[in-house]
């Protein structure tokens, strides 16, 4: 069997692999090779050592990006799990209407960060119109303007996963609970929070890569103003690479800092919700 | 299906035990039909702005449209000539379609054989998929580019294959993870038939994987159809999708003709919505099932 298949190698996996070595592994390590160098084209590299991560930290811009960063991620990984765990809490106690306000809330998921980005300009300028002041007037207006995409785009999302760990909690446990005497609360605290763990999991790795790594809204919103004071880490790794020659070595060196500060968030965030998990 | 059927009863069962009392159900009911409202109001007030003159939409987005500040269609005529929208639609209907195609297929047999073939290399195969999950576009974008311009890869077809390369992590992850839910017996039994690998995979193990490649269809869907950076970087900057479409007219700074910014919102909004509301039972489940192998 396994010697049948294997000769079916080029045909299975080589069209996938290939791509995935074109488009990633060699732009990978593409990268990796380039944040040691100075460039403009991969073609006129030259190795500089690591010149361009100390120039990274040369202005305050990556620092700043990745309090700015830190910041709106835990405020939003936050809200929106709130948010989304009592909707989907409320949406399986079998009240009227629950089908329809589970399809209005996912909506706005769909919609791609650069059509969100626009939409909620144009509501929180009308909102801000009224006190003679736009949305990069300040940085804090940019801040919770962000937060209230984010959980207007994600609420939905993480509502479906939670109503599906919330109905996979075995019947019995919850009528045990109620038999026992347990009031609503008692329930809700010690058999259905612990028992949608898994979900729990789930919602706080995707809201937390997905806030870190926020792009598209961020570019629609606020485009980083004023100034910078509103650019996440994404963003300014972009403004490094494309606005500023002779910078591009700093922008690669910027992305893999990145990306080791997102592979460590992610696999300790796994790593820590994965062991509060209840065993079945 | 008598198990499913027994599942949705005890289902059915739980959520009555659940249940709130009547009055608290109804003011529940008003309060989510309120925050319904909130959540719909953004697209209700960008729609409305659509059909406003532009000089009066900045300032007052909350006013009705009114005989003075009414402007009709011209929003949607002067915004679909200054972006090519039309045509941009097109172009992102293609490579969403295609794009989603190749990867659900090269990728589901790619995470077949992974699946099967029990060796050193397929599992080195299987991790590096896995880490392709968690690096941010940001470390690959700039070398990417310049891989797809020396490639010659730079349009509409060439991205298609950009995009199997990199969807492939999340979805050969996926695929990986139903298949080895699958009984290896039932293969064995079609070798010994007479059936070549392509035909088990194509006959039994395609039927089997169904639901699986529509929740991986749907995922990919969302992600190239809004997808903004990719093409910006790979494709020519006058052949522009949808989400590009729409950045370009922020233009130079501060100088947003916000009546064509609202009409093209409303343009790229309306076929989410019809293809949302006319699939949104796989689109739900697809989601909620990603999430759990996720």
């Amino acid at each position: 069997m396994q010697k049948a298949y294997k000769k079916y190698f080029w045909l299975f996996v080589l069209p996938t692999l290939a791509a995935f070595t074109l488009f990633f592994i060699i732009p990978f390590i593409m990268g990796i090779v380039l944040s040691f160098c100075k460039f403009t084209t991969v073609t006129n590299a030259t190795w500089v050592g690591i010149r361009n991560y100390q120039r990274a930290f040369s202005n305050r811009d990556f620092i700043d990006s990745l309090l700015f960063t830190a910041k709106f991620t835990i405020v939003s990984v936050i809200t929106v799990n709130v948010f989304a765990f009592i909707l989907a809490y409320a949406l399986t106690r079998g009240i009227k209407g629950t089908n329809l306000f589970r399809t209005v809330f996912f909506m706005p998921n769909l919609i791609g960060g650069i059509v969100l980005g626009y939409i909620w300009q144009l509501l929180i300028n009308g909102v801000l119109a009224r006190f003679g002041v736009t949305i990069t007037t300040d940085a804090k207006y940019g801040f919770w303007g962000l937060v209230i995409l984010m959980n207007w785009q994600l609420i939905g999302y993480m509502m479906i996963i939670y109503i599906a760990g919330i109905q996979n909690i075995p019947t019995e446990l919850v009528e045990a609970a109620k038999i026992d005497g347990a009031t609503r609360l008692q329930t809700l605290f010690k058999v259905t929070i612990p028992m949608v763990m898994p979900s729990v999991t789930i919602c706080l790795f995707l809201t937390l890569t997905n806030s870190f790594k926020l792009f598209d809204q961020n570019l629609a919103l606020t485009a980083g103003g004023p100034g910078k004071q509103t650019a996440m880490m994404a963003l300014d790794i972009y403004t490094t690479f494309y606005n500023r020659n002779g910078w591009e070595g700093v922008g690669q060196a910027k992305a893999v800092m990145f990306f080791i500060l997102v592979g460590i968030l992610a696999l300790s965030q796994l790593y820590f919700t994965r062991s509060k998990e209840v065993e079945n | 299906m008598a198990q499913s059927h027994a599942k949705s009863n005890a289902k059915k069962e739980l959520i009555e035990h659940m249940e709130v009392s009547k009055g608290t159900g109804i003011l529940m009911t008003i309060a989510l039909t309120f925050l319904s409202l909130v959540f719909i109001f953004p697209i209700l007030l960008v729609l409305l702005n659509s059909f406003k003159n532009k000089l009066y939409i900045s300032d007052a987005p909350f006013a009705l449209p009114n005989g003075e500040t009414f402007s009709g269609l011209f929003n949607y005529t002067n915004g679909i000539g200054k972006t090519g929208l039309i045509a941009a639609a097109g172009r992102s209907l293609f490579i969403t379609v295609f794009s989603v195609i190749a990867i659900v297929l090269l990728t589901s047999m790619a995470a077949w054989w992974i699946a099967r073939v029990k060796s050193k290399f397929s599992d080195l195969l299987y991790y590096m998929f896995v880490f392709a999950m968690i690096v941010p576009f940001q470390m690959v974008m700039f070398t990417l580019s310049k891989v797809t311009d020396m490639l010659n890869l730079g349009n509409m077809f060439g991205i298609i294959f950009v995009y199997v390369g990199f969807g492939a992590g999340l979805s050969v992850f996926m695929f990986t993870g139903f298949v080895k839910s699958i009984p290896i017996s039932l293969e064995e039994a079609a070798m010994i038939d007479g059936c070549s690998p392509i035909q088990i995979f194509f006959r039994i193990i395609v039927p089997v994987l169904r639901p699986t490649m529509i929740t991986v269809a749907i995922l990919n869907a969302m992600w190239v159809w809004n997808d903004y950076l990719l093409p910006t970087l790979v494709l020519d900057s006058d052949a522009p999708t949808i989400p590009m479409a729409v950045q370009y007219l922020r233009g130079g700074y501060g100088s947003i003709d916000m009546g064509a910014m609202m009409a093209m919102l409303v343009l790229a909004i309306v076929p989410i919505i019809v293809f949302y509301l006319s699939c949104q039972k796989y689109i739900i489940k697809g989601v909620a099932a990603g999430a759990v192998k996720g």
